[in-house]
């Protein structure tokens, strides 16, 4: 435990303590307001459920763009500058960096999910919204969130550098989006099985709406633990090939 | 300290070590020489549980380093070919991340004590608070050192240390290793033949992915030279001398020198001995000096690698 702590307190002063983590917490929260500000609230009278609901739909978009600017560096980064030596040769375990990475950049995006808190405070200071609500349409940024994050992890350990990362992770997220289009082209079982896959469409839009279902909450765990997982075996691998 | 035998490495159907054997005993600074490309950091990487043999067996400080790799890894320092450092991170931030890594929980004492020690046998105690990222490239060397030896470790693995090193720093680096003798066993890699024989107690010199020669530099060359140069001296002009010299049966040549005829160089087979003829024929020239030319460590690098180009 000592290594993770370790690993994510690094991580967390290099978010905070360059330019870097700024401007990736900047620019979510200004492009969230301006979604929150455009499409959620809009211009005709709206229900405030259906005003939350909106915000937490395009905020499931900046949180996924964002997390994948946030985890693309945390491996790719150690090997363009040689850093990552240091846990190749200390006696830390693979699974450690990679859970320890993957929490400081869950905790980094959480701490921008609370920045954007004004946005439900000002439906709730207008309208009427309930707890439970904000709390399951949070809990769907974060998961989703965390989602990303690990897929794009997974993308940073592939890639020999930030760009390629960057390009691997975006088209495998995207990959992940439009599986629901495609479930709708292909015959079953192949259809139903992408329409599970898909990581937005099915699993995402019940949370949005204040419905918490114990079986996207296992989906999106699953996706995190299974790339968490492969990003480790790839870590372990690399002492074999060199 | 170190066991290393039949070690093996490819990458694909690269042969990049090919069964190497050797031994470092506890206290000795080894030099591993060779070429860019010959396997140097290879060896290296997979004494410093980097890299997993092909086949072979490898042990650290009584540690395999195929089944105990993170035994391996808390009993060594490791500095790659360039110093890993974050250089949005001051030094002793650094130094107090990596010190971390290497020993876990530590009480706040223990730290400070740690990065204090590594501090000062690095010579880097001014340059604490600066950021990584503004050092010049000898401090930043110098600091590739610190996170090494920080957690006190019995093995150091270092390649390339003085790489991209100005004189001034070299000397320093120097210095540096040799002190490292009484608390660490040092493995290092480099290609600066001039530094290793400086540095090293023993020197290992690998070609290709073999490991073609090791022993002191002295040792190595008597053992690889099959002629031996003498340069002698007399009072008269030599060249009658240089004549007669040239007659005997182990002589190869006998070169007199252009600067001066009463100096000349002979050069005999390694395993023969004419002293007894040559004091008969130098008694009536009055020798004023006899020395024997030394096998410079680039010759005998030479001579074993470049055959193989």
């Amino acid at each position: 435990m000592t290594g993770i702590s370790l690993i994510i307190k690094r991580e967390l002063q290099t978010f905070f303590g360059t330019w870097m983590g700024y401007i990736i917490a900047a620019a979510t929260l200004i492009i969230d307001g301006l979604l929150f500000n455009a499409f959620a609230v809009g211009n005709t009278p709206r229900y405030s459920a259906e005003v939350l609901a909106n915000f937490f739909y395009f905020s499931s978009g900046v949180t996924m763009v964002a997390s994948l600017f946030l985890a693309i560096r945390l491996i790719a980064e150690e090997k363009q500058t040689g850093t990552i030596v240091l846990f190749f040769t200390s006696p830390l375990s693979e699974r450690q960096l990679v859970y320890g990475k993957f929490l400081s950049a869950f905790i980094f995006l959480t701490v921008i999910h609370l920045l954007s808190l004004y946005m439900p405070i000002l439906i709730l200071l207008n309208g009427k919204i309930s707890l439970g609500h904000l709390v399951s349409g949070y809990l769907a940024l974060s998961l989703i969130g965390g989602a990303t994050l690990a897929m794009s992890l997974f993308c940073s350990t592939i890639a020999s550098n930030n760009l390629i990362a960057g390009i691997s992770a975006a088209t495998l997220l995207v990959v992940m989006l439009v599986l629901w289009i495609v479930a709708k082209v292909v015959e079953q079982p192949f259809s139903e099985l992408f329409l599970f896959l898909a990581i937005h469409n099915d699993h995402f839009t019940s949370f949005a709406r204040g419905l918490v279902h114990s079986k996207h909450i296992i989906y999106y765990l699953s996706v995190m633990v299974f790339f968490l997982e492969c990003t480790v075996r790839i870590l372990q691998a690399r002492r074999w090939q060199g | 300290m170190i066991e290393v035998q039949a070690l093996s490495k490819y990458y694909g159907n690269h042969v990049a070590v090919s069964s190497v054997d050797f031994v470092i005993e506890r206290g000795e600074i080894v030099g591993l020489l060779g070429l860019n490309g010959a396997g140097k950091s290879t060896v290296l990487k997979i004494l410093g549980a980097f890299l997993v043999p092909s086949s072979g067996v490898a042990t650290v400080a009584g540690f395999s380093v195929e089944d105990q790799p993170h035994k391996v890894r808390s009993a060594i320092g490791f500095l790659p070919d360039s110093p890993p450092l974050y250089k949005e991170m001051t030094v002793s931030s650094y130094l107090r991340f990596i010190v971390g890594l290497k020993k876990g929980r530590l009480s706040r004492q223990e730290l400070a004590n740690h990065i204090d020690e590594a501090l000062t046998r690095t010579n880097l105690n001014e340059q604490r608070d600066r950021p990584l990222g503004e050092l010049s490239h000898g401090f930043a060397q110098r600091v590739g050192i610190a996170q090494a030896i920080i957690h006190k470790p019995p093995v150091l693995i270092l390649d390339e240390p003085i790489n991209g090193l100005d004189p001034v720093q070299i000397v320093e680096m120097r210095d540096l290793i040799l002190s490292f003798r009484d608390q660490h066993t040092v493995i290092l890699s480099s290609h600066i033949l001039s530094e290793i024989t400086r540095t090293c107690d023993r020197i290992m010199i690998i070609d290709d992915g073999k490991l073609v020669a090791q022993g002191r530099e002295q040792d190595l060359a008597q053992s690889h030279s099959q002629t031996v140069s003498i340069v002698a001296e007399v009072e008269q002009e030599a060249s009658n001398l240089c004549r007669s010299i040239d007659k005997l049966a182990s002589v190869t040549s006998v070169n007199q020198q252009q600067t001066s005829s009463k100096t000349f160089q002979i050069t005999i087979e390694a395993t023969s001995d004419i002293r007894p003829q040559f004091a008969k024929l130098a008694v009536h020239y009055r020798l004023l000096s006899l020395r024997k030319e030394s096998v410079g460590l680039e010759s005998l690098f030479m001579k074993l690698v470049a055959g193989n180009e």
